[in-house]
């Protein structure tokens, strides 16, 4: 309503359509496709995670579950039974949204620490069927994914033309979660947040608005994993491990939890780190991201989006009519 | 003689063993238990703790040359030492907020910690001696025990009665638990509870270094050995029950034996059994066996 | 939203990567090695074995047509992933003109899928899973040095022969023990032996004792470890321990002169093993071996030797092909006779290097008459019949 709203309104679009025309143009910059493809599936992982902490408020130590598990059951069918890709990212997402189900209805019941623990335990039993089944390779790892032919027309073995695939998968789901936040449903998910009490007060179903989040998050984080597989070729135990659970609560952590594109922000951190230091100082990797962990609960709660942001919050509210600097 | 097709000798020898890594468990849980009990921080680090622990002794030795017995007093306190001091720097400043962020520091510590180790030592491990006293073995007819593991079952019995007692019986524990409950008029009366507070998180890290110390004969010192134990730990203290001190030293050396137990029939399955009973726990009884609140 | 910080999320993002190098037909030629370089296997190749490809391009001249060569190395942590991301990006970014694959067989499968779809050749020195030239082969992958029939061949065979019937293996849970159980169990059953049971271990795992307690339940007479490195050793450790030693025949298939020393030659005495190459076997390779305990006061595993051998016999192909074009050079090494003081032998249809195997001895502490004098040859066997043979190998490769 006020002249500072609406140009940051229009700066914000201005601010994705920049976003937007970097993703398009990143590859012919030189850039290396595989690394562009991975950043992105981690920030569509993180987003994902976003859905559930940032707008439900719920902490799950345990979606690694969603990202490894999914990743195995799109390899899986390409590989044994010559799926093509939209098929089997399709049933990676089917896999893990009946997971998420399955979780989200044990562990819903609980608040807090006790749900970190649960949807620990049981991110667990998937690893460990991820471990023995005999169609993952244990430690091994599910080798050799072709990426095949998408719809039967687009040949996705070129990295550039899986990178323009993998953009347009992100663009899809960022914008759906967008929705997702700014519809009713959402409104919902944040009264739940921020007062659940009241919100069973005023006669919610707060456990099924919970879980659907719980399993549109699931499915989300397994659309990531899905497609990581197929960037790079293989499904592993990785994937699945509680530690990159604990990665995408980095990623959130650091790029700000509850904002749209602080996951973004935090998972272009993390994997650019991981990837540049992993060539030359390898286990400094492990030290670095635990002194990014630590600093950012000490001191950077809120991300650095979320810093940013509140920074300019106190700014207007200071009474500057100026419009945030470019 | 069989049980469920499986002979006598191997069903008691692995719940034996199982019943040596319940007393790790049970050691190290405590820890966690004492410091979630006390101060409502979820100690992700506990298992670096330990491995620090476990380095501290094998440093001593090789660096230093000093032996398994003073490494197990000087050990504890070093790493008790180090809980100090993260409880000063980082952990008092989170003690209002919502207990998952004592989570994501312990989490962040540990890796720090773990990161340290394996930059400096690699994964592969460090051998550190069985000290001779403790050497040799007894043949107890269904399988050779080593002296030095029934040592460690002993050892953690005292170490979890001591700690159990010193904290439900004793005034200092008295003055403990009623400074966590009621932080400012237990300083009223004159009782220094940031003090307290943190010797309690040294006190369960020191719990940790001496595991750590215990441990290092049996397995290899490594940095990876820490993360390897913490979410089996985690399951132990929420069976357990999160308040309960006692409970967790309980389910840990049960968890050990039930571990032992699905060894015997179904080898893999014993990494993930804890999990379900953990899931199977929290749906029946969400404060876990000896736990307190509703 | 605010535009700042999309800007800056981008840029910050992006922005920590470095540019691409491109082959310009000039510049250093990149070579590279992907090992273990801090784990179980850190030590029978690990850093030393990196330095042992530097060896040989330094021995070779340092130059191929003219251009100087860099040598990359890696950590693959014994993870596929690692294995199989560095791979790639080093032949697709930095135009990587071969791969030498360090130990963990694991991780060389999945490498030698990309080598592959690259079409760059690997040569794997450290990995022992025969798969590597049978259901996985493949047009760029070179198998060098030694493989699980290899030593199931050589090692198990020896010990049937010595009344060992019953079995029993431990096995590490990944590819390489995987294939050493099942090429194992195959001599056993062809002889008349009997495998009463088995356990996996998770690599790494630094107690073994729930393991050989069901070991011992089974009442085999042979302890065979399918495992190898710090395994083996942590496992061999265990067993004395627990009293295992009293009442079964210990045996590690795949024991390196490492692991002897590591152990001692009281606790390894008479333990009978198949290897390659060994350091004082003639003085060719103890002119090699010298070198090498000049600088690292130990003498080198065969997987160190193997490295060596390996990047020189590239770097000849390479140099007699006269190009760095995969294919062609690929069909130079399928041509050239090899004859160093590594191995004698030729490289097969299907990528396998066709070495003659040697089953050593243990001495025991009198025989050992010097430092690191610990195996006494026992006999040799040719690469023709140490491997797999021709008609039983299911690589398509093999088919003409």
């Amino acid at each position: 309503m006020t002249p500072t709203s609406i140009t940051r309104a229009k700066l914000t679009r201005i601010g994705y359509l920049g976003a937007l025309v970097l993703l398009l143009v990143a590859p012919l910059l030189g850039l290396y496709p595989v690394f562009l493809m991975q950043l992105l599936c981690f920030a569509l992982f993180a987003c994902a995670f976003n859905l559930l902490l940032g707008f439900t408020g719920l902490l799950s130590f345990g979606h690694a579950a969603f990202f490894g598990g999914a990743a195995y059951i799109c390899g899986w069918f390409v590989v044994a039974e010559h799926w093509p890709p939209e098929l089997a990212i399709l049933a990676g997402v089917a896999v893990a949204a009946l997971l998420g189900l399955l979780m989200g209805l044990l562990a819903i019941r609980r608040q807090g620490i006790y749900f970190a623990m649960i949807t620990l335990a049981l991110a667990q039993m998937v690893y460990f069927v991820c471990l023995q089944a005999p169609f993952t390779g244990g430690e091994d790892g599910l080798q050799g994914v072709q990426r095949g032919t998408l719809f039967g027309l687009l040949p996705l073995r070129p990295d550039t033309v899986m990178y323009y695939f993998v953009a347009v998968v992100f663009v899809l789901s960022f914008l759906l979660i967008s929705r997702i936040v700014h519809s009713p449903y959402g409104q919902v998910l944040k009264m739940i947040r921020e007062n659940e009490p009241r919100a069973i007060s005023l006669g919610y179903q707060v456990d099924r608005y919970k879980l659907l989040a719980f399993v549109l998050s699931a499915a989300l984080s397994g659309l990531a994993g899905s497609l990581k597989t197929l960037v790079m070729g293989f499904a592993s135990l990785e994937g699945a491990h509680w530690a990159t659970s604990g990665e995408v609560i980095l990623m959130t952590l650091v790029g700000g939890v509850g904002t749209f594109f602080g996951p973004v922000l935090g998972s272009g951190i993390v994997v650019a780190l991981q990837n540049q230091l992993a060539d030359k100082v390898g286990a400094w990797v492990t030290v670095i991201i635990g002194v990014i962990f630590v600093l950012c609960v000490l001191a950077f709660r809120r991300g650095i989006v979320g810093e940013v942001l509140a920074y300019f919050e106190r700014r207007r509210r200071l009474g500057t009519d100026a419009p945030p600097a470019q | 003689m069989d049980i469920f097709g499986i002979p006598l000798q191997a069903f008691l020898g692995q719940l034996l063993l199982g019943l040596v890594n319940g007393a790790f468990y049970a050691m190290l849980s405590l820890g966690l238990a004492v410091i979630f009990g006390m101060l409502g921080i979820i100690n992700f680090a506990q298992g670096a703790l330990y491995m620090v622990g476990a380095f501290a002794g094998w440093i001593m030795l090789t660096s230093f040359g000093i032996n398994y017995w003073f490494a197990l007093v000087l050990a504890p306190l070093v790493v008790g030492i180090l809980g100090v001091v993260i409880e000063r720097l980082f952990l008092r400043h989170l003690y209002k907020l919502d207990p998952l962020y004592g989570l994501l520091m312990t989490f962040g510590l540990a890796q720090i910690m773990e990161g340290l180790f394996r930059r400096q030592y690699g994964v592969s491990g460090e051998s550190y001696p069985v000290p001779d006293a403790l050497a040799g073995a007894t043949n107890l007819g269904f399988m050779v025990l080593p002296n030095y593991r029934a040592w460690v079952v002993l050892a953690s019995l005292v170490v979890c009665l001591s700690t159990w007692f010193l904290i439900e019986r004793t005034r200092l524990g008295a003055y403990l638990r009623a400074g966590t409950e009621n932080a400012p008029l237990v300083q009223a009366f004159g009782v220094n509870v940031p003090m307290m507070v943190m010797l309690t998180f040294g006190g369960g890290a020191a719990l940790a270094g001496l595991a750590g110390v215990l441990a290092a004969p049996i397995i290899q010192v490594t940095p990876l050995m820490g993360s390897n134990l913490i979410i089996v730990l985690f399951a132990v203290v929420v069976i357990g029950g999160m308040g309960s001190i006692l409970g967790s030293a309980v389910s840990g050396l049960l968890l050990g034996v039930v571990e032992g137990f699905t060894r015997v029939f179904y080898p893999q399955g014993s990494n993930v059994v804890i999990f379900v009973v953990m899931v199977i726990v929290l749906l029946v009884r969400p404060a876990g066996l000896f736990g307190k609140e509703a | 939203m605010k535009l700042k910080p999309l800007v800056a999320a981008l840029v910050i993002g992006l922005g920590c990567i470095g540019a691409q190098a491109k082959d310009t037909g000039s510049g250093p030629i990149n070579i590279g090695i992907v090992t273990d370089l801090s784990g179980v296997y850190a030590d029978i190749d690990g850093p030393a074995g990196v330095e042992m490809v530097k060896w040989a391009v330094h021995d070779f001249g340092g130059k191929l047509m003219g251009r100087p060569i860099e040598v990359l190395s890696a950590d693959h942590q014994n993870k596929p992933d690692i294995g199989s991301s560095v791979a790639r990006k080093w032949m697709a970014e930095d135009h990587l003109a071969m791969l030498i694959g360090g130990t963990n067989s694991g991780v060389n499968l999945a490498m030698s899928k990309v080598a592959a779809q690259e079409e760059v050749p690997m040569l794997g020195v450290g990995p022992g899973s025969a798969r590597l030239t049978n259901q996985d082969c493949n047009a760029y992958t070179v198998h060098y040095g030694y493989d699980t029939v290899a030593l199931a061949k050589v090692a198990a065979k020896a010990l049937i022969k010595q009344g060992y019937k019953k079995w029993y293996f431990l096995t590490a849970d990944y590819a390489f023990g995987k294939s050493l159980q099942s090429d194992a169990t195959k001599v056993v059953d062809a002889a008349g032996g009997t495998v009463v049971g088995s356990s996996l271990a998770p690599l790494g795992t630094s107690d073994f004792s729930s393991f050989l307690l069901q070991a011992q339940s089974s009442k085999a007479q042979i302890l065979a470890m399918a495992n190898a490195g710090g395994d083996f050793d942590n496992a061999m450790k265990a067993a004395q321990e627990f009293g295992i030693t009293k009442t079964m025949k210990v045996a590690g298939l795949l024991v390196f002169i490492n692991d002897v020393n590591a152990l001692g030659l009281k606790a390894t005495e008479g333990l009978q093993l198949a290897a390659p190459w060994y350091w004082d076997q003639n003085a060719a390779s103890r002119k090699f071996a010298d070198r090498f305990f000049d600088k690292y006061h130990r003498m080198p595993s065969f997987i160190q030797a193997g490295d060596y051998s390996a990047t020189m016999t590239w770097l000849e192909a390479a140099k007699k092909a006269g190009t760095l074009d995969g294919t062609k050079v690929m069909a130079e090494l399928k041509k050239m006779k090899i004859n160093d003081m590594f191995a004698k032998g030729y490289i097969r249809a299907d990528g396998l290097l066709i070495n003659d195997m040697h089953l050593y001895q243990v001495k025991t502490p009198q025989e050992s008459t010097k430092p690191w004098d610990y195996y006494k040859l026992v006999a040799t066997i040719p690469g023709d019949q140490a491997y797999t043979s021709a008609a039983d190998s299911t690589c398509p490769l093999m088919k003409k």
